[in-house]
């Protein structure tokens, strides 16, 4: 039941709330027996145990109390606050004989009384409100607290984590690092055991991928296997660290939190070149910047003293927001919504809270007021920038003010990471401050010509005073978030890194650590990543390394029908996770396997392989992105994360894997398994042209063999086929050969796919070959990390 | 074998929701696909219960005709001969109060009034005006609700369709297409809950953008799927050449054994989800070119809506394409058709826009009602704002244009349980200003979620600690229009 509980308060997302609501159901029918049964037993509240205010009571309030009775001071009703504990002890305003809370005696307290009335004169949350009444676990957790004391704790993201002491565990032998003590003490507590380590070729499968985005090859996997050293498992991940894969693959979330993209965002949606902006990651991470230089350039690599390119480049992060072309816009409507993108961007990218609530009102979850929002405004106020600046146009409209030309002098020096083949002028967004800071102010409602109060730079007291020694620019912003005492950046950051390797975080809801997010799963072990990444200079590349290295990580992810049962979501992490790949990977695993992939880091983005007509059909005519111009050759092979990013009209084969639409800072992707992704992987010409190549390259080595079959699979699926898997893929080949020695007419059509030219001249074997790769890269497993 | 495997995935699902209370995403996205009463039992903490409407429902699908751009309401139904009169008067101040307008004609140091060049007469038993411009739209007005005083807050097309499609200017939230098919899922398990067609014509064109369809939030399952009446009517739904039926069914056979040994190596849900998802893909194949195929129409029917109708990509193609998906489940279909932004040369465009949309409008009512259809179908017909009542740029009695105007401008909606032959809202004598029955973009969004048995208030999507509305915080539901 414990568990249950914890699975209720766990569920966020939608397809959750339906289990949550029939975990709900379940447990009312429980209830209704034991409250016959035994009077007074609650399951999950038994007397000993203490409730927790943040952890039980508060999620509840959050959830069911705080939209009349929380921050938003124009939205409480009967003047009660039930956020703030003063507040909550006081007497009632319109019955001053009564009290919210009486700490001891529930039956005194008006909350308890109204929560668990079922007159619905009395009841609280009353019926128009649109809320949905205290489910029994709900009001039985309410009144064990305030038979407790009523106790209030701080929010616990909001408190500077402290390193915990690392927990005990029986299982000594299994942990390989500290993670995964924390993990293990969770499993034993709630008697979950570990899986086996995965077998060497999957576990290299999933390092390659997490680390490199790319496939192991049969070579690497034959020498991992052949390895039977003590540490030949980190020495192949330090080999992968090494990689200038790796960038690219670190780069890619970062990409949809700074939501970069090739064109302006707006109408016509034009072409912008803010790609060497995009180069600059990558590089940052192969060079392991630190995190705090990381973000610290980005928000204000102008304002660093002595400031150089590379660090100006980095502030394109605060530029690559939609800047609308629009003719006819009013200028300072959009100027507003620019400065709003970055401070929502920070907020939910770095920060991971929900600032942007506070807008229009006061949160009314968080302890955010308005003013605090434009308070947070008012660092990204003072851009030397318009709302308007250009209409449609040619290379002099690709960046918005301010600007930097990237010079070849930069190119050959300090920016030679810089991936640039032209000869042209090139130019990208940055940031860049006015003489004189323009005079920000509360917008009333959230309107950007209804000026309210003016306000100075600040951030939240809720979360860390903004330091008077600090300066009131994006440095002292900088300063201010990776100072000591701020609760969220470290924590924030490892949460994301954590989600990239295990498909949710230790806070599932990655972007909302505030009230309304949901609890770590972890906490402490959250807090000890968290303070352990800032104690060793905020060092990317050995955070993750750590967490490679963990016993946890290395698991099977095979699902025991006891752990499915018991632990659906996987939360005490008792077995790896099986993902599908995100969906700039599921190109990259075509184009490596066939041998397609063109291996060019950085540069301007590619139009590969599209339907026709998207563009055509939905622009006005005007830009040069009004028609889709496929590019040819090599660069229709570079790796998925290079695919032109229109925003408007977002790559289609990208966008049915749930990538991102790059309209706003995202830091969490859906995962969904859909009939349009089997389509695509059945019929897009990407996946039939790298079947034919890789046949072709195959036969071009010899014989057509049951061999070729073996290492298509190999490259593909990354492990060597089983008998059964040989049997019925050499049965299948069988057929096809047959089939196409006298049907020559469909072997041709079959191979007559995109722009590989193959070099075998049996047609008939090359197309049976081919269709064998086909179901290959259609098994499940293909793109899928095991 | 292919019905034993989808058998025996369809009670993986059931065996595993029922017994563990959980599931993938995938797996829940398959089944608001594939089995709305999957999930009929379950619902959300907000008191919302996904497939299943809040009401006895009026319309169970909608088809939104956007006319892409903003049809000039001066031109379309709201009559205005006062300003005919006045022509090349300048728009007294009393009148514009101080409305802001867009930078194209904000530095105009006049704003001459400017009326239709196009003749109004009034139709059927409602003596609804219409313009000359449409004789067949003229013809159904009896069953149809012309609204005249929609309103809405942006003034450029981008902001304002995105706030017409998903409630807020700023994007990134769900469609209303998205929110209908979330709220109560597929009715044909071969075909998405939410299409999209576009066309364009030789007006004046703003564009149209996906993220007018994107889920937002939501799954991408409930992405509006584009659809088109060419040869390749989804993306990637046609198998490759020299790959027929047979040769499919047996590579999916393949597939399908290869994923089945991988699914009893690792008990994951998602697989068995998958096996499932292509053989959803494999019938999509067949069902979908077949209900598109416009062949099999009668004569009668393409004397409807037009010879042009047997045209792939035009906007009669595109009407009867919508019957048709209609007809066989589809909960939401949003077409476009784009080139009504009339800056200048407006009677000239207008006249061909008017022409490329006139009849397949008129006849897709006609169509539905004589279906038995309209009743249970919600049509909508509008742009995503008005256009000024003064000219901009030059003016001749032939040759003008107008601006963007949000203040007020005129759509009209048919059937689910809309009250047929009603002209609702007035506008001052100017036609600038409402001065009867505002409806304000939420409230229409309210409305059309009303018909479909869905309250707006409770439609909602818990997302990053908020509960989320297509209609944000406000929306009330038209109630005079209401049957």
């Amino acid at each position: 039941m414990c568990f249950l509980d914890d699975l209720i308060v766990n569920c966020s997302s939608p397809n959750d709330a339906q289990m949550r609501k029939l975990i709900v159901v379940s447990l009312l029918v429980v209830l209704v027996y034991l409250y016959s049964c035994t009077g007074n037993t609650v399951p999950g509240t038994d007397d000993t145990e203490r409730i927790s205010y943040n952890f039980q009571v508060r999620p509840i309030f959050s959830d069911k109390c705080f939209k009349c009775h929380g921050p938003d001071a124009n939205k409480r009703q009967a003047g009660l606050r039930l956020d703030i504990e003063s507040e909550a002890y006081k007497a009632l305003k319109e019955h001053p004989r009564s009290h919210a809370l009486v700490p001891g005696d529930p039956d005194q307290s008006e909350l308890f009384i109204r929560v668990s009335s079922k007159d619905t004169g009395l009841q609280m949350p009353p019926l128009n409100s649109h809320l949905p009444s205290l489910t029994a676990t709900e009001v039985a957790i309410i009144k064990k607290w305030i038979r407790q004391g009523a106790k209030y704790e701080k929010h616990w993201a909001f408190v500077a984590p402290v390193k915990p002491a690392i927990p005990k565990v029986s299982n000594t032998s299994w942990p390989k690092n500290q993670i995964d003590y924390f993990v293990l003490n969770e499993m034993e507590k709630h008697s979950f055991s570990p899986n086996e380590e995965a077998d060497r070729e999957r576990l290299l499968k999933r390092i390659c991928f997490d680390l490199n985005g790319l496939p192991s090859t049969p070579e690497q996997a034959q020498k991992f296997l052949e390895d039977k050293s003590d540490n030949a498992y980190e020495k192949m991940v330090d080999a992968l660290l090494q990689q200038p894969s790796y960038g690219e693959r670190m780069a890619l979330p970062w990409l949809d939190i700074a939501r970069y993209a090739d064109s302006h965002g707006y109408q016509d949606d034009n072409y912008r070149s803010q790609w060497p902006w995009r180069d600059w990651v990558i590089h940052a991470f192969n060079n392991n910047l630190s995190y705090d230089k990381f973000i610290t350039w980005q928000m204000a690599g102008d304002l660093i003293p002595n400031a150089t390119k590379e660090q100006i480049l980095a502030t394109g992060f605060n530029r690559n927001h939609k800047i609308t072309e629009e003719g006819g816009v009013v200028d300072e409507e959009y100027r507003v919504e620019y400065v709003v993108d970055r401070t929502n961007t920070m907020s939910r990218g770095i920060l991971g809270i929900t600032m942007e609530c506070a807008k229009c009102h006061d949160h009314k979850y968080d302890p955010f007021s308005q003013k605090d929002y434009y308070k947070m405004t008012a660092f990204f106020n003072s851009i030397k920038e318009v709302g308007l600046e250009s209409s449609v146009g040619g290379p002099e409209t690709y960046a918005k003010n301010p600007r930097m030309e990237i010079t070849k002098e930069d190119l050959q020096g300090i920016l030679k990471f810089v991936n640039k083949t032209d000869t042209n002028k090139l130019e990208v967004s940055v940031m860049k401050d006015r003489d004189t800071a323009r005079t920000t102010y509360v917008l009333t409602r959230g309107n950007y010509d209804q000026h309210g109060d003016s306000v100075e730079p600040g951030t939240p007291a809720s979360i860390l005073s903004f330091p008077a020694n600090y300066p009131g620019n994006r440095l002292g912003l900088a300063q201010w978030l990776f100072n000591e005492k701020n609760p969220l950046t470290a924590r924030v950051f490892v949460n994301r890194i954590w989600q990239e390797f295990f498909g949710r975080g230790i806070v599932k809801s990655a972007a909302d650590f505030g009230m309304q997010g949901d609890l770590p799963t972890h906490p402490a072990l959250l807090d000890w990543l968290a303070v352990d990444f800032r104690e060793n200079g905020w060092n990317i590349k050995r955070l993750v390394k750590q967490i490679v290295m963990s016993a946890t990580y290395r698991q099977s992810a095979v699902i025991s029908k006891d752990k499915l049962k018991n632990d659906p979501e996987n939360i005490y992490l008792s077995r790896a996770p099986r993902m599908r790949l995100p969906a700039e990977l599921v190109k990259d695993l075509v184009l490596a396997s066939s041998g397609l992939l063109n291996r060019t880091i950085g540069g301007t983005s590619v139009k590969a392989y599209q339907p026709k007509g998207l563009w055509e059909l939905a622009t006005s005519g005007r830009g040069i992105l009004a028609s889709y111009k496929q590019d040819t050759g090599q660069a229709v092979y570079r790796r998925g994360m290079y695919t032109f990013i229109k925003r408007t009209v977002p790559p289609p084969n990208m966008m049915i894997f749930d990538a991102g639409s790059r309209d706003q800072c995202e830091v969490k992707r859906s995962r969904t398994n859909t009939p349009l992704q089997a389509l695509i992987m059945m019929n897009d010409p990407a996946v039939l042209e790298a079947s034919l190549a890789l046949s072709d390259q195959l036969l071009k080595k010899g014989n057509a063999s049951a061999a070729n079959v073996e290492e298509a699979f190999r490259k593909i699926i990354c492990r060597i086929p089983d008998r059964k898997e040989m049997g019925i893929l050499t049965e299948y080949w069988n057929e096809k050969q047959t089939l196409f020695k006298t049907d020559k007419k469909s072997a041709e059509k079959i191979i007559a796919v995109g722009q590989y030219k193959p070099v075998t001249k049996n047609t008939a074997e090359l197309a049976a070959l081919m269709q064998v790769i086909q179901v290959i890269y259609n098994m499940e497993e293909a793109i899928t990390k095991t | 074998m292919q019905k034993e495997l989808l058998e025996r995935a369809l009670n993986i699902n059931r065996r595993k929701f029922l017994a563990s209370l959980s599931i993938g995403v995938g797996s829940v996205a398959l089944g608001s696909l594939l089995m709305p009463d999957l999930f009929g039992g379950a619902s959300d903490d907000a008191g919302f219960v996904p497939g299943i409407p809040h009401f006895a429902p009026k319309a169970k699908r909608v088809i939104y005709l956007f006319q892409n751009g903003a049809p000039s309401q001066l031109e379309t139904f709201d009559h205005k001969p006062m300003l005919c009169e006045m022509m090349g008067e300048n728009l007294p101040d009393s009148i514009r109060q101080g409305q802001r307008l867009t930078g194209m004609t904000s530095q105009q140091k006049t704003f001459p009034l400017v009326g239709s060049y196009y003749k109004f007469n009034q139709h059927g038993q409602s003596g609804a005006w219409v313009s000359e411009l449409f004789p067949y739209m003229s013809k159904i007005v009896d069953d149809i609700c012309i609204v005249k005083s929609m309103h809405t807050e942006a003034i450029n097309h981008d902001p304002a369709l995105t706030f017409f499609q998903t409630g807020n200017q700023q994007g990134a939230r769900p469609s209303m297409g998205s929110w209908v098919s979330y709220g109560l899922g597929s009715e044909n398990k071969n075909l998405p809950a939410f299409c999209v067609l576009l066309s364009r014509g030789k007006g004046n064109g703003q564009g149209v953008y996906s993220k007018l369809w994107s889920n937002g939030f939501l799954d991408s399952i409930h992405q509006g799927v584009q659809f088109s009446s060419g040869d390749n009517p989804v993306l990637y739904l046609q198998d490759p050449d020299g790959m027929d039926r047979n040769a499919r069914r047996q590579m999916l056979d393949k597939i399908g054994e290869l994923n089945e040994m991988d699914y009893k190596n690792f008990g994951d849900p998602e697989i068995a989800t998958k096996i499932q998802q292509y053989e959803t893909a494999f019938r999509m194949q067949t069902a979908v070119p077949d209900i598109l195929d416009v062949t099999k129409e009668s004569e009668d029917i393409v004397k409807l809506y037009g010879s042009e109708c047997l045209v792939p990509g035009t906007y009669a193609a595109n009407c009867l394409l919508a019957r048709k998906l209609s007809e066989n489940g589809v909960r939401f279909i949003q077409l476009y058709h784009q080139g009504w932004d009339q800056h200048g040369n407006l009677p000239i465009e207008m006249k061909g826009q008017a022409k490329d949309v006139d009849q397949a409008s008129a006849a897709l009512i006609t169509d539905l009602k004589q279906r038995g259809l309209l009743d249970e179908t919600l049509v909508i017909w509008g742009g995503e704002f008005g256009r000024t009542n003064y000219c901009q740029g030059k003016m001749t009695e032939d040759k003008y244009g107008r601006d963007h105007h949000p203040r007020c401008f005129s759509i009209w909606m048919a059937g689910g349980g809309i009250k047929p032959g009603m002209v609702y809202g007035e506008t001052d004598e100017f036609g600038y200003n409402i001065v009867q029955n505002p409806v304000h973009v939420h409230d229409f969004q309210a409305t059309v979620l009303n018909q479909l048995g869905l309250d707006h208030e409770k439609l909602v999507y818990l997302y990053q600690g908020r509960r989320f509305r297509l209609t944000d915080v406000e929306g009330k539901v038209v109630r005079d229009i209401l049957s």
